[in-house]
């Protein structure tokens, strides 16, 4: 088991690091395949002059190898690095250092690090809610297949896909926020400073995500516990005599559960960094707002940043979602 | 909802029968009609005997026993008829009812054990779990008895195995395992469906023997369906063949080996490999194929692939179901559902059929 662990985490290491290695080539020779100066996604908002360009890209380091680059980058994260402009003394980045944001005048770190209890609580929650909703829903569907429930939950369900979040979230915001002002303020505040505050404004985020992904796992759980109950083991567990209860949730969920839990990793990882839009509707300062906000200002070192953090996001939960396998399938770890 | 009899049932004169079948019909509704797996279907099974139920695949002998057992309730199908457990009729019966009767009273040991087990627990806890259902008592004294359970079926080392997965024991170890979860609470009725047909030949002696070893020790009355006559003649007491979900013939192992009156046993006796006969005869197999359970051949199940209809007078095979009437050759248990004069047919058994076996 504990090999396993190391085996997959040494795994994932290797994907970080050429991820990181990718991202950074894209961002680095991108410009120089348009004849731009990197430089100019580093500074401020004015543009520099030509001698003004060559001084900064000596300063960064443009003019060394690539392979240099790469290696201060990463030295960067791992050890911290000094940056500066040229107008005040050097800034000190610590380590992990993932670059300097000019145009905010904010090390990417620190801007991310403000982000991700955001991100982290957004995702947290919406999971919960749409794993309980989605399991549940599923498998009483399954359970009731062809029943009224089955139906009008299955065509809520592809309701549910069909319906964006900029409609539901806006919808919500609307119904809870401003018609029936049970949550007139819904400031972002830390879990820790302010637990209630903190609940009252996740909690329509959780709704809008949770109601679409709730609305795939439910259609997923379905169909596995649908061809779960149809198998041998099942009847085996009827004929031992063991109580419906028993024999649906001991033995048919738990089976039907395995692929979920797979899938939940994935879409678990990839939330992180991807959830702009439930971000924009809500108004809350989590990572998918600051990319964007990144891309649009053409604010590079901010961008990979992200990108870097997300990457990582989905390669810990693939990771998580690989060791977990060994425990929900003991076949797994064995093999 | 099928018509449950107003009356109370009262228990049929079947002797000192443990399990008694009478007339069951299991019908499944489907898109394209109505499927009789099996039609009017009736036996009995004393304790501390082995009856074989032997016939094709699709002839109705797993919808049988999954019908004693009442895992048909809940589902589509239509059952009708009696099924007398110990003076209980369970056709009428509640879920609830059977379920505590499932895995105590009687049990059932299924075709294949690897898709029979549940692949994340472990075989030990699989084992348990049936005993702590039927009987109030410690999760410890559970494994106690899962560990002598699977000493007693014959798995070495049990109380390190316990905490094995289905997948890390081989196909005559998980047999075996299946039979101790069955036998875990001493079940008085023991069904064994096609229990060796996954198999090698070696593990399914071992196997049947330790079957018959046990069924000795525990008195227990066992239903063995198989479609091998060799398991058959090897290890029951009484003999049912069911053809598109009728008995077509019934009676003692030596009725059916040695004195069998209708075609189809006929047919299933000489499409057998058999060691003692010269390898350059070929087998006779049975032409055809088992008729569909929707459109159920009118007269005789049988007619389509019959090779002795002309025996008959008339076109009887093809208009009039045969009903299953005792016969004179055999024991007193030999019952034939076939139109042919009894003493034609028993010309033509010894005259015709035994020879060439």
């Amino acid at each position: 088991m504990i090999r396993y662990v190391i085996r997959r985490s040494i795994g994932g290491v290797l994907v970080l690091i050429v991820t990181s290695f990718v991202t950074f080539f894209i961002f680095q020779v991108g410009p120089k395949i348009a004849h731009v100066s990197p430089a100019l996604f580093y500074v401020g908002k004015i543009p520099p002059t030509i001698e003004g360009q060559k001084l900064i890209e000596h300063r960064f380091g443009f003019d060394l190898p690539l392979y240099k680059q790469y290696f201060n980058w990463v030295h960067g994260i791992l050890f911290g690095r000094d940056v500066g402009d040229d107008t005040s003394a050097l800034v000190h980045c610590s380590a992990p250092c993932l670059g300097y944001s000019f145009r905010q005048q904010l090390p990417v770190t620190h801007m991310i690090m403000q982000a991700l209890p955001i991100e982290l609580s957004i995702a947290a929650g919406a999971a919960l809610l749409w794993l309980l909703g989605g399991l549940t829903i599923g498998s009483i569907s399954a359970l009731k297949r062809g029943s009224l429930f089955d139906r009008a939950a299955m065509t809520m369900a592809l309701a549910a896909v069909s319906l964006p979040i900029f409609f539901t979230g806006p919808i919500l915001l609307l119904v809870f926020k401003y018609k029936l002002r049970w949550l007139p303020n819904t400031a972002y505040a830390s879990l820790t400073s302010d637990p209630a505050q903190w609940f009252r404004s996740m909690i329509l985020p959780w709704l809008a995500l949770a109601f679409i992904y709730a609305a795939l796992y439910a259609r997923l759980t379905r169909a596995n516990m649908l061809e779960t109950m149809s198998e041998d083991y099942i009847r085996t567990a009827r004929a031992k005599g063991l109580p419906r209860r028993t024999v649906v949730i001991k033995h048919g969920l738990r089976a039907a559960l395995t692929p979920i839990v797979t899938i939940f990793g994935l879409d678990l990882g990839q939330l992180i960094g991807s959830a702009v839009i439930t971000e924009s509707v809500f108004n809350l300062q989590g990572l998918g707002l600051i990319s964007i906000r990144a891309i649009n200002s053409q604010d590079l070192p901010v961008i990979l940043g992200v990108t870097i953090v997300a990457s990582f996001a989905v390669v810990v939960a693939n990771i998580i979602v690989d060791i977990g396998y060994g425990f929900v399938d003991p076949r797994v770890s064995y093999s | 909802m099928t018509a449950q009899p107003l009356v109370r049932l009262e228990k049929p004169d079947a002797g000192d029968a443990f399990l008694s079948v009478r007339d069951l019909r299991v019908h499944f509704p489907t898109a394209d009609g109505l499927v009789k797996s099996v039609d009017g279907l009736s036996f009995d099974v004393r304790r501390g005997e082995i009856l074989g139920i032997v016939g094709e695949s699709g002839s109705g002998k797993s919808v049988t026993s999954q019908a004693i057992l009442g895992l048909h309730k809940g589902s589509q199908a239509r059952i009708t008829g009696e099924i007398w457990l110990d003076g209980t009729e369970l056709v009428g019966a509640s879920e609830e009812d059977m379920r505590s009767l499932r895995g105590d009273k009687m049990a059932m040991i299924f075709q294949d054990p690897l898709s029979a087990m549940h692949p994340f627990y472990r075989v030990g806890a699989q084992i348990s779990e049936a005993y702590l259902v039927h009987n109030k008592t410690s999760k410890a004294e559970a494994k106690k008895r899962a560990i002598e359970m699977l000493d007693r079926v014959g798995i070495p080392n049990p109380d390190k195995r316990y905490d094995d997965y289905p997948h890390q024991f081989s196909g005559g170890m998980r047999q075996r395992a299946m039979i101790a979860m069955a036998l875990v609470c001493d079940p008085k009725l023991l069904i064994a469906d096609e229990p060796t047909t996954a198999l090698d030949v070696t593990v399914q002696a071992q196997i049947l023997d330790l079957m018959k070893d046990l069924q000795k020790e525990f008195n227990s009355a066992i239903i063995l369906i198989t479609h091998d006559l060799g398991v058959v003649a090897e290890t029951c007491d009484d003999v049912v063949v069911m053809y598109g979900g009728q008995c077509v013939e019934t009676g003692t192992v030596n009725d059916l080996f040695y004195e069998p009156e209708m075609p189809y046993a006929w047919g299933l006796l000489t499409s057998m490999p058999r060691m003692d006969r010269t390898r350059l005869e070929r087998l006779q197999p049975i032409p055809g194929q088992p008729p569909s359970l929707i459109q159920v051949p009118k007269g005789c199940v049988f007619n389509p692939r019959c090779g002795y209809t002309e025996h008959v007078p008339g076109r009887l095979c093809f208009t009039d179901r045969p009903d299953l009437l005792p016969t004179s050759g055999g024991s007193a248990e030999h019952a034939v559902r076939c139109h042919i004069d009894p003493d034609e047919r028993r010309r033509l058994w010894s005259g015709e059929i035994q020879p060439t076996l």
